[in-house]
């Protein structure tokens, strides 16, 4: 399959794309890691006039971590998995990744792609919810800050606005007490989340002080699990806190029914990988 | 049309490619390498593996225009001076195909595998060809061929 033709551009910097961007409006599209866009493209899903490719802006690319971590929206999966700045202070992240699609899709595939794609079953929004990213983008208007949690606002949709591309990420590396872990049921063939859950948890003097679950393949979006991580702040964090926190994930939330999983079957599952997910980030904050 | 420069198993070659051109149908049909196969539209076979600067991708989800100015090899481009890289040897001495379709990207991948991971677990291999899929033969002598090569290698 062939996509339909297109003019192609490759700015090697953030004002070159941001120009282009503004200059094609709505007939022009970004390309990254090309792992969502070309198959759709091939498959006539997704037609433009003017394709962007951001792969030689360097300054997209890289992980920097010294007090906080930021992660250029271009840093491929693979860089994530091997990096050992973020095995050391966020390992949650370098292990979620490793576990998407295989590795010819994590040598190209890019973790500012992943969250403006907003695929529902895509492993790193789930994971960003739980460590409360701050996602940086640039556009016509100059640079601004979103935080994640307004950032996913439906299936494939996210609060971007025309004209603006993702630059970086920033989280908080994990300090003493806390812990944070990513339980995933993959799958069998495409490997994408059918249910994944992505857990963080914070112990002050024996007690959960701080919790955030964020939930993703579930619904049409990646979501936080706000009573699920209310049940569990206050308790010791022991097995029995943690199921009966467990039983509250995928309340007031909209679960999909599709040919890989029914919504029923789906709810079971985001209680058994919250429970999972919750489990393995206490041990890790103890 | 646009201008590109690619280096394809060690040799340069200037040609015009319209941007949709996809890097796979640039080599089979600009250069004629058809080692590289075809066999899903969907990103998920592996079949068309190559290295680009010395990773493997899937070559039918990147344009030939991200490959200028790049080093690829296929699977033309594997063995040296008449010798059979490692992998080639155990995918023969092994057995592991049957018709044969999806044995160079399975070649691809597991050559770019055992240089970052030269002495994998069984469980490492299954892991790290997951971007593979063989329809004929199974796994298990898939498994066994690129063992055969880690151990090869490690000998020399
Ligand atoms: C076989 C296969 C298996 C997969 N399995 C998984 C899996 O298990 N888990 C998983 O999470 N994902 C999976 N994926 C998807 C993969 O993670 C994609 O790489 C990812 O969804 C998109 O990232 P990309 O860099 O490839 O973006 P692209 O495909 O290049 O772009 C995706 C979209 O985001 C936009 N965009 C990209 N970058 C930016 C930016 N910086 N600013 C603004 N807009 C931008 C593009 O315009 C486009 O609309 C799989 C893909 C394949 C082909
Ligand atoms: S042809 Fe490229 S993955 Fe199937």
């Amino acid at each position: 399959m062939i996509p339909s033709s297109f003019e192609y551009f490759a700015p090697t910097t953030v004002a070159e794309a941001v120009s282009l961007l503004q200059k094609y409006g709505d007939d022009a599209k970004i390309l990254a890691g090309g792992h969502s866009l070309l198959p759709a493209m091939k498959l006539r899903l997704s037609n433009f006039g003017a394709l962007i490719d951001i792969n030689k802006i360097h300054e997209l690319r890289g992980i920097h971590v010294d007090g906080n971590i930021s992660i250029g929206a271009m840093t491929t999966y693979h860089a994530i998995e091997s990096s050992d700045a973020l095995k050391a202070t966020c390992a949650i992240l370098p292990e979620a990744v490793s576990l998407v699609g295989d590795i010819q899709v994590r040598n190209r595939g890019t973790l500012g792609g992943s969250l403006a794609h907003a695929d529902p079953a895509a492993d790193p929004p789930a994971v960003m919810l739980a460590l409360d990213a701050h996602v940086h983008v640039t556009g016509p208007g100059g640079n601004r800050t979103i935080a994640i949690g307004d950032f996913f606002t439906d299936m494939l949709t996210t609060s971007l606005q025309p004209g603006e591309i993702i630059t970086s990420i920033t989280l908080n590396p994990l300090g003493a007490g806390e812990g944070a872990a990513y339980s995933k049921f993959p799958h069998p063939a495409s490997r994408y989340a059918i249910v994944g859950a992505a857990a963080y948890v914070k112990l002050e003097g024996g007690k959960v002080s701080a919790c955030r679950i964020g939930i993703t393949g579930a619904g049409p979006k990646a979501e936080r699990q706000a009573s699920a991580e209310a049940a569990l702040i206050g308790t010791d964090g022991s097995a029995e806190a943690i199921a009966k926190a467990a039983e509250h994930a995928g309340e007031n939330m909209d679960v999909l029914s599709d040919i890989h999983a029914g919504e029923d079957y789906r709810r079971a599952m985001i209680k058994v990988y919250t429970r999972r997910a919750l489990t393995a980030a206490v041990e890790r904050a103890r | 049309m646009t201008a590109i420069t690619v280096t394809v198993n060690g040799k340069q070659h200037h040609s015009e490619v319209e941007p949709r051109t996809l890097l796979v149908h640039y080599l089979r049909e600009h250069l004629n390498l058809t080692g590289t196969h075809i066999g899903c539209d969907t990103s998920q076979c592996g079949a068309c593996v190559v290295h680009v600067n010395g990773e493997s991708v899937k070559s039918c989800t990147m344009l030939a225009v991200q490959a200028d100015g790049a080093n690829v090899t296929t699977i033309e481009g594997l063995a040296h001076n008449g010798q059979l890289h490692p992998v080639q040897e155990g995918f023969w001495e092994k057995h592991g195909l049957q018709c044969g379709y999806c044995t160079t990207g399975f070649i691809m991948a597991a050559a770019d595998l055992l240089q970052k991971n030269p002495h994998p677990t069984d469980d490492e291999i299954r892991h790290g060809m997951e971007g593979n899929l063989c329809r004929c033969t199974g796994y298990e002598n898939i498994v066994r061929a690129i063992r055969y090569a880690s151990e090869k290698m490690a000998a020399k």
